[in-house]
């Protein structure tokens, strides 16, 4: 369920810098100097209001639950969070399970991510073996890829291999489709012209498809970091004894609300780092497109 | 006799495609016949549709004729030719390389050196008047500059001849006048052979030594127009000139352009 409810939510993020890098469309709006009320604040104002919103946010969950007669036990206060954090931190060895999750949620972005451009560029390469597999990529693009991860345990045991496996494979497919659809969308133009220059197929590819694939393989790994922490989670939850992911189940085994929050919490952060990571790298690597095109 | 040595000659070319049913081949070009010489700057004007585009394809070896024979400088053209260089409607600059770097992209097919590739791409881009911008990404240029940095790259692979196709007609007017008459300039002082496919008739005539006049597809080279103008190098001298006007009428008339808009 959580899985489904991120992806469509994650989903936005593979259009919007595709459209601004990949084809030469800016993003001007067709009437810049309407737009009253927004247009007038400032940045800082506008960080102020985000500032202000998330500590209203906190002090409603704060002061709200129990002021309505909510149990702890159903919705926990911001401070029985903090509190029972420090108990996770003390008593449940939680810098161990963070960083099991970390390194398994990083090892199957990397791999997931290095195996899907590679894929996709071997497919853009070749027509034939595209169209052949594609109804096959199709149809495990759509197959809920986290449902694979009690089959993993099977085959592999309550160990990290599982979980590694389901990232690995909750990733690869976006930058696979990614890659892929840049791949078969080059400008021909821009292909000839290299033709005409009596340039090798191999230094076409590395010359022009790799650098224009650039943009979509950076939205592609967007997506994959945030997949990333999904895949591992639900690895987690479903079998094994370490990872947060094992500490939410663990915490509703003991009906400790509060830790499946923190876990929860955690989770996101990681997603939050990663995610951070990738737009750092994309930054880099795409510095040639103008921000507001971006 | 070196005056007159061809630099492209084309005899008897026709190109077929098959049409998308499979059955009725397309015939884009019919028995095209032309030479271009030494230094010379030909202008190709035609109808849209009328293959402008595919007597480039094939000069630039990228598509072979279904009959007929293409020459560049004797040798018959039998693939992509490192003596050609082509430029498009599109800058075809790519946007993660430095001019410079774009400049050199053409020679990287080349076994010439690091340092002597970015010795050759300098030179072309002060030829061009762009060495300020030597490490600008295109996206920090104007329009008319990215078609200059364009320019550069084409013709720091010293080709035999270039092949200009509609280079001009994605820009504004001003822009487009400018940046003729810059073209102008580096091609006639570096004795340029140039073929410009264009649909912008006094851009022909301001630009060029020749005109070749195209029909409808299939494409045939219907009349050749020596044009007598001086001024070559310099088409805003050209633009105002009044004889221009009179080889417009004359290209307005022979395409039958006041027929069709009656």
């Amino acid at each position: 369920m959580s899985a489904s409810d991120l992806s469509t939510a994650v989903r936005p993020l593979a259009t919007s810098p595709q459209a601004g890098g990949g084809t030469k469309e800016t993003v001007v709006p067709e009437h810049p100097v309407p737009a009253p009320r927004t247009g007038l604040a400032s940045p800082a104002a506008i960080m102020l209001g985000s500032i202000g919103f998330g500590l209203l946010f906190l002090l409603a969950w704060q002061f709200l639950p129990p002021a309505l007669g909510v149990p702890s036990y159903i919705i926990p206060t911001v401070t029985d969070l903090a509190r029972d954090f420090v108990r996770m931190a003390q008593r449940e060895n939680l810098m161990v399970h963070v960083l099991s999750t970390v390194t398994i949620a990083t090892t199957g972005f990397v791999i997931g991510s290095f195996l899907g451009a590679a894929m996709g560029y071997i497919l853009g390469m070749s027509v034939f073996i595209e169209k052949v597999l594609s109804p096959y990529i199709l149809g495990l693009q759509i197959a809920p890829k986290v449902a694979f991860a009690p089959l993993f345990i099977m085959w592999l045991g309550y160990n990290a291999w599982p979980k590694l496996l389901v990232t690995i494979l909750v990733v690869f497919f976006p930058i696979l489709v990614n890659v892929l659809q840049s791949m078969k969308t080059v400008d021909r133009d821009l292909i000839n012209l290299a033709r005409a220059y009596s340039m090798s197929r191999m230094q076409i590819f590395w010359k022009i498809e790799v650098p224009t694939s650039m943009p979509a393989l950076m939205a592609g790994l967007r997506i994959g970091a945030t997949l990333a922490v999904i895949g591992v989670t639900v690895g987690e939850l479903v079998g094994g004894n370490t990872g947060l992911g094992y500490l939410i189940t663990f915490g509703e085994g003991q009906a400790n609300t509060a830790m499946v929050f923190n876990a929860i919490v955690l989770l996101t952060l990681i997603g939050i780092v990663l995610y951070g990571a990738v737009a750092m790298i994309e930054a880099r690597v795409l510095h040639y497109i103008p921000r507001a095109m971006r | 006799m070196l005056t007159t040595a061809s630099v492209l000659d084309l005899s008897g070319v026709t190109k077929r495609f098959t049409a998308p049913d499979g059955v009725s081949p397309l015939t884009a070009i019919e028995r095209v016949s032309l030479n271009v010489h030494a230094g010379e700057f030909v202008a190709v004007v035609g109808p849209s549709g009328c293959g402008k585009s595919t007597i480039l394809n094939l000069v630039a070896g990228l598509d072979r004729p279904s009959e007929g024979r293409i020459m560049l400088n004797g040798i018959p053209v039998e693939g992509p030719n490192p003596t050609v260089g082509f430029m498009l409607q599109k800058d075809l600059l790519l946007p993660w390389r430095t001019i410079v770097h774009n400049v050199e992209f053409g020679l990287e097919a080349r076994a010439i050196s690091r340092a002597e590739r970015r010795e050759r791409a300098l030179r072309e881009l002060q030829r061009c008047r762009l060495q300020d911008f030597a490490q600008s990404y295109p996206y920090q240029l104007s329009g008319g500059m990215r078609q200059r940095a364009a320019l550069a790259r084409t013709l720091a692979i010293e080709p035999a001849i270039v092949l200009l196709d509609e280079p001009f007609s994605a820009l504004d007017a001003q822009t487009k006048l400018i940046l003729q008459k810059s073209f102008a300039q580096t091609i006639a002082s570096s004795a340029i052979t140039t073929l410009l496919i264009t649909h912008d008739l006094m851009e022909a005539v301001i630009m060029s030594d020749r005109i070749l006049v195209m029909s409808e597809r299939p494409g045939r080279i219907v009349e050749e127009i020596p044009v007598n103008l001086p001024d070559r190098d310099n088409p805003m001298a050209r633009i105002s000139a009044p004889r221009a006007r009179e080889y417009v009428d004359h290209l307005l008339a022979s395409l039958h352009l006041q027929e069709k808009a009656a």
